[in-house]
């Protein structure tokens, strides 16, 4: 069995004149989460449907299992595939599980599996009534619902968690896992990155139709080389003893808030502050803050000076 | 699952879309298509319109000549021509318009497109669920009517009522290949329906004013050869031929008779350029869409 379930290569797309996407390459391994990140534009939607099939690329070529996503080989794969549009809509007229029976009939899956699914979406009791009557966390549990019939060995999910309240969203990422267990392959693509960044094996970072990076949140972390946060909450006299150390952590900068001092080091020096802040007299907590996703989405997509603004340091 | 060997094939040699063609899905989607229409009463709503009016020109279609009742077939089947031409390609392209655009619009159209289902499939399971929908609304509504007639006329004309129900079924299904037609090139549902009807508009009303105006402007010297294949460019030209020339009783009561020659007038003939008409804009519709 191939190590990678898709592959990308060198893949470009372009509307009129607009180049959504630019030149393209990714492997994504089979049994990971994986997601795809970047600003409104950048091109994730256009390679998410490229890989789905949906949109023919102009240049390139993109593989899954192997295959090229057209001709008649290409069906077979697609009964192995689940994709969660963003914003998905059915026809509101038909039931959920009328939903279920005619995607399922369509996919060549066992309409028997589609009341467990249901149920599992938590959707038993309105499996019966129109869709219409769904609020919009319902109809995403039934996007999602649609998206596992056939037993697919991969997930396509665009944007999954909208709608979905707190305790939806942490049932949604258990089950996610679970499904990683099963080595089902998940690529997710989602503007929420506090909520995914514990949740995926590996990231792709998009700008203006290309991938700046690709990888886990650590690597990207340790590439990107972004300044670690301690959290040091201190006695009353340890304020001026906390200077005098970070005197010999050149790079460092601190800001206190009441009783917790804020220290921004380099990651090279974590290991040494971190020995000396432990012997330090009069500190009583210490916690390191790694770089959040949303700062290293930053720190490779600086969001675009306002108008005026010189270049520069920020 | 089957699947058409030859086209199979054909999917295999080209490098592009898949071009193979799996009945069950184009069955899956054609039934939904048509339940549809079931559940959310078109079928019946058609139904009882054709079934009203019908009722309502065999019973008074001579009423302006002081007759009121069912006169005789031939005129019956005559008035309910004139009835059919202005009702069923309304009727057709109101039900097609939005099949694709529709799905488009709603977002629904990539959830589907990203199933094991060719556009080619889901083109012609749409087609087919919405035109076994508008025959079945064709026949019960007619049949029903022609049940009703059947006990005052005979078996021959029993027979032309039949004819005349499967011409006005082949219509509506020229109208409706049309309508998804319009449905594949639409970028948005206004256009669609604007373009619906500006197309009922030009092929039941103004096609025949714009080829007679000619003629007559022109004292038949331009386009009075062209003038019965003309006729055959608008589908509801074709219904209308279809009917009047089984007809002897009525054909010397419409003018076109006497322009378009016995020879084009052949059932079998006029049959086929309507199957034109609903294969050609079909294949255009896959041609675009895909």
């Amino acid at each position: 069995m191939e190590k990678n379930i898709i592959e990308v290569s060198h893949v470009a797309k372009r509307y009129g004149e607009i180049a959504a996407v630019e030149d393209a390459n990714l492997s994504i391994r089979r049994g990971e989460i994986f997601s795809l990140i970047g600003h409104n534009g950048a091109g994730k939607s256009t390679l998410f449907k490229m890989m789905l099939g949906l949109l023919q690329p102009d240049r390139g070529s993109i593989r899954i299992r192997g295959k090229k996503i057209a001709g008649s080989e290409f069906r077979q794969i697609r009964r192995h595939i689940g994709y969660l549009p963003e914003n998905v809509v059915f026809y509101d007229h038909l039931s959920g599980l009328e939903t279920l029976r005619f995607l399922g009939a369509l996919k060549g899956a066992d309409l028997n599996e589609c009341m467990p699914l249901l149920r599992q979406a938590g959707l038993e009791r309105a499996a019966h009534r129109p869709v219409r009557g769904y609020s919009k966390g319902m109809r995403q549990r039934l996007g999602f619902a649609q998206a596992l019939l056939g037993d697919p060995e991969l997930l396509f999910l665009d944007e999954p968690t909208t709608g979905l309240d707190p305790a939806g969203i942490r049932e949604f990422y258990s089950f996610l896992q679970q499904l990683r267990e099963r080595n089902v392959t998940i690529i997710l693509s989602s503007h929420n990155l506090a909520q995914i960044q514990d949740h995926v094996d590996r990231i792709a970072l998009m700008k203006l139709g290309n991938i700046v990076t690709t990888g886990s949140v650590q690597q990207l972390r340790e590439q990107l080389d972004l300044p670690l946060e301690f959290q040091v909450t201190l006695q009353s006299e340890g304020k001026s003893r906390l200077r005098d150390t970070l005197s010999t952590f050149p790079d460092s900068e601190v800001r206190f808030s009441n009783a917790t001092a804020h220290i921004r080091c380099n990651r090279k020096q974590k290991m040494a502050l971190l020995t000396t802040l432990t012997s330090l007299p009069g500190v009583d907590d210490i916690t390191i803050q790694e770089p959040s996703l949303e700062d290293l989405f930053l720190g490779y997509v600086p969001p675009p000076r306002p108008v005026g603004q010189p270049p520069g340091r920020c | 699952m089957a699947m058409c060997p030859l086209l199979a094939q054909w999917g295999n040699l080209r490098d592009g879309a898949d071009m193979s063609l799996e009945l069950k899905q184009i069955g899956v989607i054609a039934q939904k298509e048509f339940w549809d229409r079931i559940r959310n009463r078109w079928v019946v709503a058609v139904t009882a319109i054709f079934i009203f009016f019908a009722l309502v020109i065999a019973y008074f279609g001579a009423s302006q000549q002081g007759v009121v009742g069912f006169s005789s077939i031939e005129l019956t089947i005559a008035s309910l021509v004139s009835l059919a031409i202005y009702l069923v390609p309304l009727i057709a392209l109101i039900l097609g318009y939005d099949a694709i655009v529709g799905e488009r619009e709603r977002g629904s159209l990539d959830l589907i497109l990203a199933l094991p289902v060719t556009r080619l499939e889901l083109l012609l399971g749409k087609y087919i669920g919405l035109s076994a929908a508008l025959t079945f609304s064709t026949v019960a509504g007619f049949g029903l009517v022609g049940l009703f007639l059947s006990y005052q006329i005979n078996l021959e004309s029993l027979t032309r009522y039949a004819g005349f129900m499967f011409s006005t079924v082949l219509m509506g299904m020229a109208f409706l290949s049309l309508s998804l037609l319009i449905s594949v090139f639409a970028n948005n549902k206004t256009i669609a329906s604007g373009t619906a009807i500006a197309l009922w508009f030009f092929y039941v009303l103004i096609y025949d004013l714009i080829l007679l105006g000619i003629l007559v402007v022109t004292e038949g010297q331009l386009g009075g050869d062209l003038f019965p294949y003309l006729l055959l460019l608008n589908p509801a030209d074709i219904f209308r031929i279809l009917n009047i020339f089984s007809l002897e009783q009525v054909k010397t009561l419409y003018g076109l008779a006497t322009v378009f020659p016995e020879a084009l007038a052949n059932p079998w003939l006029l049959s086929t350029a309507m199957l034109f008409w609903v294969v050609a804009p079909l294949g255009l519709a896959y041609w675009k869409f895909k």
